[in-house]
C-alpha cells in the first residue's frame, strides 16, 4: 500500500472529481422527480446531447466555452420540447409508463446521435488555460479536473441558496412538499415545474459538455452513466436537494476508492451501497418527503 | 389449353430470368459483421476492405455478398450464421469482429463444413485449442500483437513496466502475452490492473496508482471510446513525462487517434498494419481506399481486404464448393497492403510482421504514425491445437 500522503491526496480529488460530475446529472434528476414525480430515464441521453452540442460547438467556433454555453441552451431548449410534446401528458400517466416512454427515448436519442455525429467516439480538448496541471499544497493534479470540481461546488452552492434563500426557492419546495396546497396558496406549480424540468435539462447538457475533455462522447454516453446516476438519486433520497450532494459524494468515493483498493470487487462496491441503503433506508438518505 | 401453355411460357420465362442473376452470381459470402452498436464502425471499415478486394480482381459481379449483423452479442452471431449457412446456403463466412461471436458459431461452423474467414476476432483460442480447419484467421491473434513488445521494449532499456487493460477475455490475453514475454526477456512488471470492460469512463484512479509505482514505461490495450479517454487522462495526469506509454497498436488506431489529439503525441505500440507503410502494395491500397471511400484505411480495413483477397486467392486456385475453399484458404500466400502475409497449416492462424511504431505529429499538423521497428513472419505457437 502507498504511504505517500500525496498519492491518497489525489485519490480525494479523483473522488471530488467524479463526485460533482455526478452531482452535476443527478440534481436535474432528483429535483425533477421530487417535484413533477416523473421519472425521466432519458436524462442521461440529454447528457449525451451535451457532450455532442459540446463538441460540435467547440468544432465550429474553436472555443471550448461556445461549447460550454451553447450546451446547457439548446438542452434545455431540447427538454422544453419534450415537456410539451409529451411529458405534460405522461405526467398523470404513472410511473410503468413513464419509465417504458422514457426508455423508448433513451433509443432514439442514441440513433439520433449516430445519424447526425456518426458511431466513431469523439472528443475535443480542454480550453488552453485549464490544460496542463496545477500544484495544490504540494499535490499535482490535472487543472482542468479541479475546474470541474470547482464548477460543481458552485452549481451546488447556487441550488442551495435558490432553493434555501429566494420566493422561488420556497415555491418549489411548497410544490415538493405538497402539490396541491401549494396550488391552493396560489403558486402556480405548473409554471414551477415547467423552469424546474428546464433547469434540470440545462445542469445535465452542462454536465455533458463539462465531461468531453476528460470522456469522449459516443452513443451509447447517456445510457452509460444512467445506472450511477440512478443510484446517486435512489441512494440520496429522490426528490431532494441534499440527498443528491450525499448521494454523489458517497457514490463518488465508493468508485474511486474502490478502484483503488479492492479492484477486483470496484465494479460491485456501488451495487453494494445501493443494497445496504435500501435495506437500512429504503427511501434514500435524505428523501424529500420525512 | 392455350392459357396453360401461355401460362407455362410466361412461368417459364419468370424463371429463367429470376436465375439469370443467380447464374451469373456464383458464389454467395455471408458477411457476419456488427453493422449497429459500439463497434459497427469495424465492422463497415472490414466490409469495405472486402467488396474492394473482389472489384479490384475484378469478381464483383461473381459473387453475392449477404450481409447479416451481429451486434457484439454471441447468442446474435450465431442466430445469424444459422440463417447464413442453412437458409441463404453461403459459401464461406466472413467475419466476425467479436471473440464471443467467433467462440459461438466455432461449432457450428466445424459441424457444417462452413469455411469462416475471421477478420478481426482476435482470441488465442479460435486457431489454439479450439481450432478447426474451417476457421482460418486473416485477421491478428491477441498473443501475435503484443508478444513481439516483450523483447523490443526490453531492447529498449525498458525494465519496469505497469500494465493495464480492460477486464475481459481479450485485454487478459493481450497484457498475459506481452508480460510473459518482458519477463522472458529479463524485464519487471511492477504492478497490473484490469478495469472494469466498458463502464470505466474514469482512469483516474487507477492513472494515480500506475504513477505511485513510478514504472520506465506503461502497457495497455485499449480500444474504441476507452482508447480515447485513457490516452487523454494519462496525458492529463502527466504520466507521458515520465513513463511512455506502450501498448497494441489499438490504443492509437487511425479510427480514434484524431480524437485524442495532442495526447497521443509519442505514444509507441504494435499493429499488424499501419497506413504509412512504405511498400509499393500498401501505396497502392491507400490510394485505392482514398478514391473508393475518402478517407485513410485503417487495420479494419486491411483485414477486409485480406479476408476478401484470399478468398479470392481460393477461387483462383479453382476451389469451387465449401470444401475446396476450405482446403485452398490455408495455402493462399501473396503480398498484402501490410507485407507478405501467409497462413500457418498448423493453426490456421496468419503469418505476419508486426510494426512497432510511434505516433507523431505530421508535416500538415495532423497525427500520424511513425513506423520505428519490424518484428518479421510473427507466427504463433501452436498452443494445443490439432486440426
Amino acid at each position: 500500500m502507498v504511504t505517500d500522503w500525496s498519492y491518497w491526496a489525489v485519490q480525494t480529488l479523483n473522488g471530488l472529481q467524479l463526485s460533482m460530475l455526478l452531482f452535476l446529472l443527478s440534481v436535474g434528476l432528483t429535483v425533477i422527480f421530487g417535484l413533477l414525480h416523473f421519472v425521466n430515464l432519458a436524462h442521461g441521453a440529454l447528457y449525451g446531447l451535451g457532450a455532442y452540442i459540446g463538441i460540435s460547438a467547440a468544432a465550429a467556433t474553436g472555443s471550448y466555452w461556445a461549447g460550454f454555453a451553447a450546451a446547457p441552451i439548446v438542452v434545455a431548449l431540447t427538454g422544453m420540447l419534450l415537456y410539451l410534446g409529451l411529458m405534460k401528458r405522461m405526467r398523470q400517466a404513472g410511473p410503468m409508463n413513464q419509465v417504458l416512454v422514457t426508455l423508448g427515448l433513451i433509443f432514439v436519442f442514441v440513433d439520433v446521435f449516430r445519424l447526425i455525429w456518426g458511431d466513431l467516439a469523439i472528443g475535443t480538448a480542454a480550453p488552453a488555460i485549464f490544460s496542463g496541471r496545477s500544484d495544490v499544497f504540494g499535490v499535482v493534479y490535472p487543472t482542468y479536473r479541479l475546474f470541474i470540481i470547482a464548477l460543481g461546488a458552485i452549481v451546488m452552492a447556487a441550488l442551495a441558496l435558490v432553493l434555501s434563500r429566494t420566493q422561488l426557492g420556497a415555491m418549489i419546495r411548497a410544490g415538493v412538499d405538497n402539490d396541491q396546497m401549494a396550488a391552493c396558496l396560489g403558486v402556480n406549480v405548473e409554471r414551477i415545474f415547467f423552469i424546474v424540468f428546464c433547469v434540470g435539462c440545462a445542469l445535465a447538457g452542462l454536465a455533458g459538455a463539462v465531461a468531453v475533455p476528460v470522456f469522449s462522447a459516443h452513443p451509447d454516453m447517456g445510457t452509460e452513466i444512467l445506472i450511477s446516476t440512478l443510484i446517486v438519486v435512489v441512494v440520496g433520497g429522490m426528490g431532494s436537494l441534499r440527498g443528491a450532494v450525499a448521494g454523489s459524494f458517497l457514490v463518488g468515493f465508493a468508485q474511486t476508492f474502490g478502484a483503488v483498493l479492492v479492484p477486483e470487487v470496484a465494479s460491485l462496491l456501488i451495487y453494494a451501497l445501493l443494497a445496504g441503503v435500501l435495506v437500512f433506508r429504503p427511501t434514500g438518505l435524505f428523501p424529500a418527503r420525512a | 389449353m392455350l392459357k396453360t401453355i401461355t401460362g407455362a411460357v410466361v412461368c417459364a420465362t419468370l424463371a429463367v430470368a429470376a436465375s439469370a442473376p443467380a447464374a451469373a452470381q456464383d458464389y454467395k459470402v455471408g458477411m457476419l459483421l456488427p453493422y449497429s452498436g459500439v463497434y459497427a464502425a469495424l465492422g463497415k471499415d472490414i466490409d469495405e476492405g472486402f467488396v474492394l478486394a473482389l472489384e479490384e480482381a475484378g469478381m464483383a459481379d461473381q459473387v453475392e455478398i449477404i450481409r447479416e449483423d451481429t451486434e457484439v452479442k454471441p447468442p446474435v452471431g450465431l442466430a445469424k450464421a444459422r440463417k447464413l449457412v442453412l437458409e441463404d446456403q453461403v459459401d464461406v463466412l466472413v467475419g466476425p469482429v467479436s471473440s464471443g461471436v467467433l467462440g459461438a458459431v466455432r461449432d457450428f461452423v466445424d459441424q457444417t463444413k462452413t469455411p469462416i474467414i475471421v477478420a478481426n476476432a482476435g482470441n488465442d483460442e479460435a486457431t489454439g485449442e479450439n481450432c478447426t480447419p474451417y476457421i482460418v484467421r486473416v485477421s491478428f491473434s491477441n498473443s501475435q500483437v503484443n508478444r513481439p513488445m516483450g523483447q523490443w521494449m526490453y531492447d529498449q532499456g525498458i525494465r519496469k513496466v505497469y500494465t493495464m487493460a480492460p477486464d475481459y477475455a481479450a485485454g487478459r490475453q493481450q497484457i498475459g502475452a506481452f508480460a510473459e514475454a518482458f519477463k522472458a526477456a529479463g524485464g519487471e512488471i511492477v504492478g497490473q490492473e484490469f478495469t472494469p470492460f466498458r463502464t470505466t469512463q474514469d482512469f483516474g484512479p487507477y492513472l494515480s496508482a500506475a504513477q505511485a509505482t513510478e514504472p520506465d514505461a506503461v502497457y495497455v490495450f485499449y480500444a474504441g471510446s476507452e482508447a480515447i479517454n485513457f490516452v487523454k487522462q494519462y496525458d492529463a495526469f502527466g504520466l507521458n513525462d515520465t513513463a511512455t506509454l506502450h501498448g497494441s497498436g489499438f490504443i492509437n488506431s487511425p479510427l480514434y487517434v484524431d480524437a485524442q489529439g495532442p495526447a497521443a503525441v509519442g505514444t509507441v505500440a504494435s499493429l499488424h498494419y499501419i497506413p504509412t507503410l512504405d511498400t509499393p502494395e500498401n501505396k497502392t491500397f491507400v490510394e485505392a481506399v482514398q478514391k473508393r471511400y475518402e478517407r485513410t484505411p485503417s487495420e479494419y480495413t486491411v483485414q477486409g481486404y485480406d479476408a476478401g483477397r484470399s478468398f479470392v486467392e481460393a477461387i483462383k486456385s479453382g476451389a469451387t464448393d465449401k470444401e475446396a475453399i476450405a482446403k485452398a484458404l490455408p495455402t493462399v500466400e501473396y503480398v498484402s497492403p501490410r507485407g507478405p502475409v501467409s497462413i500457418d497449416p498448423a493453426t490456421n492462424n496468419i503469418v505476419q510482421n508486426m510494426y512497432i511504431y510511434e505516433t507523431v505529429e505530421g508535416d500538415d499538423g495532423k497525427l500520424t504514425q511513425k513506423l520505428i521497428g519490424t518484428v518479421e513472419n510473427v507466427k504463433d505457437p501452436v498452443n494445443g491445437c490439432e486440426m
